[in-house]
């Protein structure tokens, strides 16, 4: 019996390879998706023009305005004078305009010297675009001030990703959306082909156990998308410079469980669909659209009304996604996201579990 | 031992009664036609046969174990092609073949020889997608691949439909050759010229059985008279007939209609009375199983 294991296998090899046009799709989409979100789609802060606003041009605010300049992140356009301001804005010309108080060195020694007083900026931000508006202000906030002191002021500093990289963020979304669209969408679609076919008919009246039949499926499609996540990986890695500071076969480790989990969902959807439109419809619907909402790759988990944030629970990807950015970003090992993988392996169980149970060797 | 046998079954899709209490055997070794038009109820038999379906009553066994409770046996003895072409098409013929063969467990070469007659047929366009093959070419494929594990039941759900009528003929001669292997086998047709060919037919329609027996004793227990009429526009002929005394029937059969009367009817009268009518002529034919069939179809 395990020669005829093998030459299913074979033959799901055999599909996948004949069928180019679904093959280069399924290469293509996951590094278009990465140059897109990684380079084009970006809420970074890049080149934000800014002007200044000093009265007094004292070394205190020189040395600030220094450290602005010097920033890749912004360009200085010059100071201005505080009259000029909302033109400035207004018409484009910069995106932020910081103003520093008159006596902002003389408040500035005081507070060195232990006075409890603090030296304001004020920071005038363009907020047409939001996202921008935000991690501009967050940005400049960290710049502005140096020393140690002054930092103390702020309650809020961005960790491990201060300059808001966009493709940190979206490196593993991309990762939990891309393989449930390999994996789950289509093991399904193959699976129902057979049964829209009538193969399955012929396939049933034989002495293979359907299970047998199922599971030949799966590794072809696991072959595939273990390639597709090691072009990720180093696309990530060489291409967007996301550190994966955690550990790669950590990463790995947990990759492929979740392969192993979009795999069975897949399993699930052909034992419900009985036509490949229908599969086809309840992965791209069902599936994908809650995981790029309600993983945390687009929207933070945390902004979601508390209905969604209930619901995100169950999204295998949310868990995905948690997991592999903290190993990605944070730079933890596997053992540090314990949680996300017992849910990820309980998840995979259940869904295994469940389609075996409705899998019937029967046509109805 | 009867190699199938059926008692009352029936299966019903919602409102549609797809099967209604069918009961028949089929001898071991036996070349068996299941004759009826489309959704008589032919293709639910062999689903419930080949354990595809469950009955909503009634039992079957075949080979001499039961649908139900052995349908796991049965798939490993049974050679089943269903009515629509169910390969990979994909794949090559070649391949095709080797996978069916190995999902049983056997290698080719292992049949090879019940194979070989036919496979033989295809054997030159072997590395061709089976996809890109001919109507008859599909199905000699098909019919290899359901022989792969030299099956006792072989079961061909409509395998001459779509076929030109050449290889509609080789097909049956191929089925003859089968049978003389041992090999039992339920075949259906919606095609009644296809009937002689089988040692034994039943004539199903809606989801009944209208009568069983051999093909010519089938022909023989038409025993009321017969004619074939024509005339230069048949389609008014056929209502002028229709209303004549002693015609009990009158259908289109081909290039004439075929004319049902009784004990009371006359042809020569006929002839008189139709004498107008342009290009008319009347003469006896031999009943077909078409005839039978139209017959038995009415109460």
């Amino acid at each position: 019996m395990k020669q005829n294991f093998g030459s299913f296998v074979k033959k799901e090899s055999l599909h996948i390879l004949r069928d180019t046009r679904t093959m280069l799709v399924v290469m293509l989409i996951p590094v278009v998706l990465m140059v897109l979100f990684g380079f084009a789609i970006s809420t970074e802060v890049n080149n934000i023009p800014v002007a200044v606003v000093a009265p007094n041009r004292t070394d205190g605010v020189e040395k600030a305005v220094d450290r602005l300049a010097h920033n890749e992140y912004f360009s200085f356009k010059g100071y201005i004078s505080a009259t000029e301001i909302d033109e400035q804005l207004r018409t484009g010309k910069v995106s932020a305009v910081v103003v520093f108080d008159a006596d902002f060195d003389k408040k500035l020694a005081q507070q060195q010297a232990g006075v409890p007083i603090t030296p304001a900026i004020q920071l005038i931000v363009d907020a047409s675009n939001v996202n921008t508006a935000n991690s501009s202000v967050a940005y400049m906030q960290g710049i502005l001030l140096g020393t140690a002191s002054q930092q103390a002021m702020f309650e809020t500093r961005m960790l491990f990703n201060p300059q808001m990289k966009s493709a940190y963020n979206f490196v593993p979304g991309i990762m939990g959306f891309i393989f449930i669209l390999v994996c789950a969408m289509m093991t399904s679609v193959s699976i129902v082909r057979e049964k829209e076919v009538g193969t399955m008919e012929v396939l049933l009246v034989s002495p293979v156990r359907p299970v047998k039949i199922i599971f030949a499926k799966m590794i072809p499609y696991f072959g595939i998308s273990f390639v597709v996540l090691v072009v990720m990986l180093v696309l990530a890695r060489f291409l967007l410079d996301v550190p994966m500071s955690g550990g790669v076969w950590g990463i790995l480790a947990v990759s492929i469980l979740y392969l192993l989990l979009a795999l069975s969902l897949g399993l699930l959807v052909s034992t419900i669909a009985q036509t490949q439109l229908v599969a086809l419809l309840v992965s791209a619907v069902v599936m994908m659209m809650p995981i790029m909402m309600l993983s945390g790759m687009m929207f933070p988990i945390e902004n979601l009304p508390d209905f969604f944030k209930v619901v995100s629970h169950i999204i295998p990807a949310r868990w995905y996604n948690d997991a592999i950015r903290k190993m990605m970003i944070q730079g933890v090992s596997i053992v540090d996201v314990w949680h996300d993988v017992v849910i990820l392996v309980g998840m995979t169980v259940l869904l295994i579990t469940v389609s075996l149970k409705k899998f019937n060797d029967k046509l109805e | 031992m009867n190699a199938i046998e059926i008692k009352n079954i029936s299966k019903s899709y919602g409102e549609l009664k797809a099967l209604d209490n069918v009961s028949f055997e089929v001898k071991k070794g036996e070349l068996f036609g299941l004759i009826g038009p489309d959704g008589a109820g032919k293709t639910t038999l062999f689903r419930l046969l080949t354990t595809l379906i469950n009955p909503d009553a009634g039992s079957a066994t075949v080979d001499g174990l039961d649908i139900m409770k052995d349908y796991r046996e049965i798939r490993t003895r049974v050679g089943y092609m269903p009515g629509r072409f169910s390969l990979y098409p994909d794949l090559s013929v070649e391949e095709n073949l080797q996978f069916f063969a190995a999902i049983f467990g056997v290698t080719v070469e292992q049949s090879y020889h019940l194979v070989a007659p036919i496979y033989k047929q295809i054997e030159p366009f072997k590395t061709r997608r089976a996809g890109k093959l001919s109507g008859g070419m599909k199905q000699k494929l098909a019919l290899s691949c359901a022989l792969i594990h030299c099956p006792s039941v072989l079961f061909l759900d409509e395998p001459t439909t779509g076929v030109d009528a050449v290889s509609r003929s080789e097909f049956w001669d191929m089925l003859s050759n089968l049978k003389k292997q041992g090999i039992t086998i339920l075949v259906s047709t919606p095609y009644m010229d296809e009937a002689s060919r089988c040692d034994r037919i039943a004539l199903m329609n809606e989801g009944r059985i209208l009568g069983i027996d051999t093909p010519e004793n089938m022909v023989k227990a038409f025993d009321l008279p017969l004619y074939g009429v024509k005339a230069k526009n048949m389609f008014a002929l056929l209502e002028v007939v229709r209303k004549q005394l002693g015609v009990l029937n009158c259908y289109p059969f081909g290039e004439m209609h075929h004319l049902v009367a009784d004990a009371s009817f006359n042809a020569e009268e006929m002839k008189k009375t139709l004498a107008n009518v342009d290009g008319f002529c009347i003469e006896p034919v031999v009943p077909t199983i078409e005839d039978m069939f139209i017959k038995l179809m009415k109460p």
